[in-house]
């Protein structure tokens, strides 16, 4: 699914919206949660799950095709952590044993 | 640290579109169901400018309770896995976007 095919199943699905106004709530939802991010700040939707921002120190990182070593700086990554239930969906509730 | 949650972007939905404070929680809630959805369904998500959701099958393995030492087998599962795109990954990092490449 592309956010194309999001927007078309939304507009489908609500054909008193116009589909300008369905583009403007994905697109503000997928920005709301990036400038939150950006702000460093934490994502949470029970249910779907969390985005968070984790910090990499900085390393000496190596030129894969010349083996020459270059500095890599300290950054910041996104991180999305599924929820409970995503999770259980998506492994269509297989016990996972009890490990971990 | 601030968390924004569901709250936070119905409210965001209602000021930008313009639509009633339910409404705007309704469709969120639509988002988000027909995203897990998808997923359920083995399908990946790409959402371009922000990431890509995608579900990975995960074989079987040994694992160790790592309290008792006692050695459990995994069984094979499917995992959930985001890939940011590099759009979100320079903004959470204050640098310019790459140029083209939004995936």
């Amino acid at each position: 699914m592309t956010k194309s095919e999001l927007i078309a199943e939304l507009s489908a699905a609500n054909p008193h919206l116009l589909s300008r106004d369905v583009e403007l709530i994905v697109a503000t939802i997928f920005t709301e949660i990036t400038a939150a991010l950006a702000r460093g700040e934490r994502v949470e939707l029970r249910g779907f799950g969390a985005f968070t921002v984790k910090r990499r120190d900085a390393r000496t990182g190596r030129n894969p095709r010349t083996g020459e070593a270059v500095p890599v700086d300290e950054k910041a990554v996104p991180f999305f952590k599924a929820g409970k239930e995503l999770r259980e969906r998506v492994n269509h509730g297989k016990r996972t044993g009890e490990a971990g | 640290m601030n968390t924004v949650t569901r709250a936070h972007l119905t409210e965001t939905i209602y000021t930008e579109v313009g639509l009633s404070r339910n409404e705007s929680a309704d469709l969120l809630e639509t988002v988000l169901e027909r995203m897990c959805r998808a997923l359920e369904a083995g399908e990946s998500v790409k959402i371009s400018g922000f990431g890509t959701f995608s579900v990975r099958q995960k074989g079987r393995r040994i694992g160790r309770n790592p309290k008792t030492g006692v050695e459990v087998p995994i069984l094979p599962r499917r995992v959930l896995v985001f890939r940011p795109s590099q759009v979100l990954k320079a903004h959470v990092n204050h640098t310019p976007p790459p140029a083209g490449d939004d995936e």
